[in-house]
């Protein structure tokens, strides 16, 4: 969910755009990082771990653990938490170690 | 090779505070970080500044952050971004700092070079705790300040020290609900004056409580809170089970070192500053010649210390590099520090004035 009045913020006036999440369009902030988009869509599972699919989402947010890690136009292991969008951006969440699309 | 008269690796506010006094003094310095925009953690900090005047008390942490950038630029200082250092290697003339740019391996050479580095905040673990929507209170307060998202609704805080107690009452401020606050030890960590701001926004603080466990199928849904003795061991019928989507960790931060190790810096331990310290003198230098430390990885402190031990750290470096007299350096270095003794005053801040006094008592080898 966005935050949209703030008692000492401004308004964000950051540019939309859209990017997919799995396949699906969901809007995103123009250079915020891919993990505050799918936040904002109430999107908080990001991968499966490799042996047990335990679901995994973001946790330190400032690119040091890669719990958030997804596969991001075709290329895994995408730290998402320190990403910044692009209009038309893949995001996917990654099962696993992910794998290396045909096209990355 | 480029070679330059001083690197600082970290864009945070102990490393752009260096890099504005070695630019002062006249030298060439290249800042290096591995983030997409300059400022470390300073942007997400909404909340007024303590201390004296000259520390910009009263001053949102964002607002300095905005002026720190603005005396760079003025400067010239060069920044390097979305530059990851990941190597420091002796050479002849100085350190020589490997970094990836642009998916490319590269290097400069610095005469000096400073690590600013900070910290990353400190992971707890219980049953749950890998579930999506427990994360670091950090974390957080970036989503809400910074990208103005909510990470959740209905939050619990671990960890009464100043970050759980601002992060806490930034959550309301941003809209979500804080429903507790819970701290192991017997009383509140961090200021009254945070503690109270939260308090009579509705939040109850349990001291002497921890979390049990987190439950839930894919995220979190509940969590279970148990009360602790003196021994920190959980007393069987005290728990008490809370609705919520997430958990915040505030539970310290652990300077981020790897740099120091490489460059073959002795370290000390001192669990009050966030355990391994490189063991630095008084002018931030560390056991390499010619590397200095600024900042969290000195030391877990506050921006506003940051901000004055980048400083020192870069006075000293100039000094070195003969851009400043020794009586030219130890007035500026003066005056450094008598803010800096200013900041660890008080009940917190004499523990954290103890424990680096301690540090550079290592350095001179005493200990």
């Amino acid at each position: 969910m966005r935050v949209v009045k703030h008692p000492i913020l401004p308004e964000d006036t950051k540019p939309e755009m859209t990017i997919f999440f799995d396949g699906k369009e969901i809007p995103a902030k123009a250079g915020e990082p891919i993990a505050s988009a799918l936040l904002a869509s109430g999107v908080r599972i990001f991968r499966e771990t490799a042996k047990k699919g335990y679901p995994r989402g973001i946790f330190c947010g400032i690119g040091r653990c890669t719990d958030c890690v997804m596969t991001v136009d075709g290329q895994p292991n995408v730290r998402t938490c320190v990403t910044p969008v692009r209009q038309g951006m893949k995001v996917e969440t990654q099962k696993g170690l992910g794998r290396w699309s045909e096209k990355a | 090779m480029r070679k330059v008269q001083a690197v600082i690796v970290g864009g945070g506010p102990a490393g752009l505070a260096a890099s504005i006094e070695i630019a002062k003094a006249g030298g060439k310095v290249v800042v290096i970080d591995e983030n997409g925009k300059p400022g470390g953690q300073l942007f997400k900090q909404i909340h007024k500044f303590f201390g004296s005047r000259e520390h910009r008390a009263g001053v949102r942490g964002y607002d300095i952050g905005t002026q720190l950038l603005k005396e760079t630029e003025d400067l010239g200082v060069e920044v390097l971004l979305d530059a990851p250092v990941y190597g420091l290697f002796r050479d002849p003339a100085g350190i020589m700092v490997s970094y990836m740019k642009d998916g490319r391996e590269q290097a400069i050479i610095g005469e000096k070079v400073i690590l600013a580095t900070g910290a990353a905040e400190n992971a707890l673990v219980f049953p749950g705790s890998t579930l999506p929507g427990v994360m670091g209170a950090g974390c957080a307060q970036t989503m809400i300040n910074v990208n103005r998202v909510l990470p959740g609704q209905k939050v619990i805080m671990v960890g009464s020290g100043n970050v759980g107690l601002i992060v806490s009452y930034q959550l309301i401020q941003a809209g979500a609900e804080v429903l507790a606050l819970v701290e192991a030890a017997p009383s509140i960590g961090g200021y009254g004056v945070h503690a109270g701001k939260i308090r009579r926004a509705g939040t109850p603080i349990y001291v002497g409580h921890t979390i049990k466990r987190v439950l839930g199928k894919t995220q979190v849904e509940k969590v279970e809170l148990v009360a602790l003795d003196e021994k920190f061991q959980e007393i069987p019928g005290t728990e008490k089970m809370l609705e919520a989507d997430t958990v915040c960790i505030a539970v310290g931060l652990t300077p981020l070192t790897e740099l120091a190790w490489l460059a073959g810096c002795e370290f000390t331990f001192i669990p009050l500053l966030g355990g391994h310290i490189p063991i630095h003198n008084e002018d931030m230098e560390t056991t390499v010649p010619g590397l200095y430390v600024a900042g969290d990885i000195a030391g877990a402190e506050e921006a506003s210390t940051a901000m004055e031990e980048g400083r020192l750290s870069g006075i000293a470096a100039a000094e070195a590099l003969q851009l400043y007299t020794a009586e030219e350096a130890k007035a500026l270095k003066a005056e450094v520090w008598d803010r800096m003794n200013a900041l660890r005053t008080g009940p917190f801040g004499q523990k954290r004035y103890d424990a680096k006094a301690q540090l550079l008592a290592t350095a001179k080898g005493g200990k």
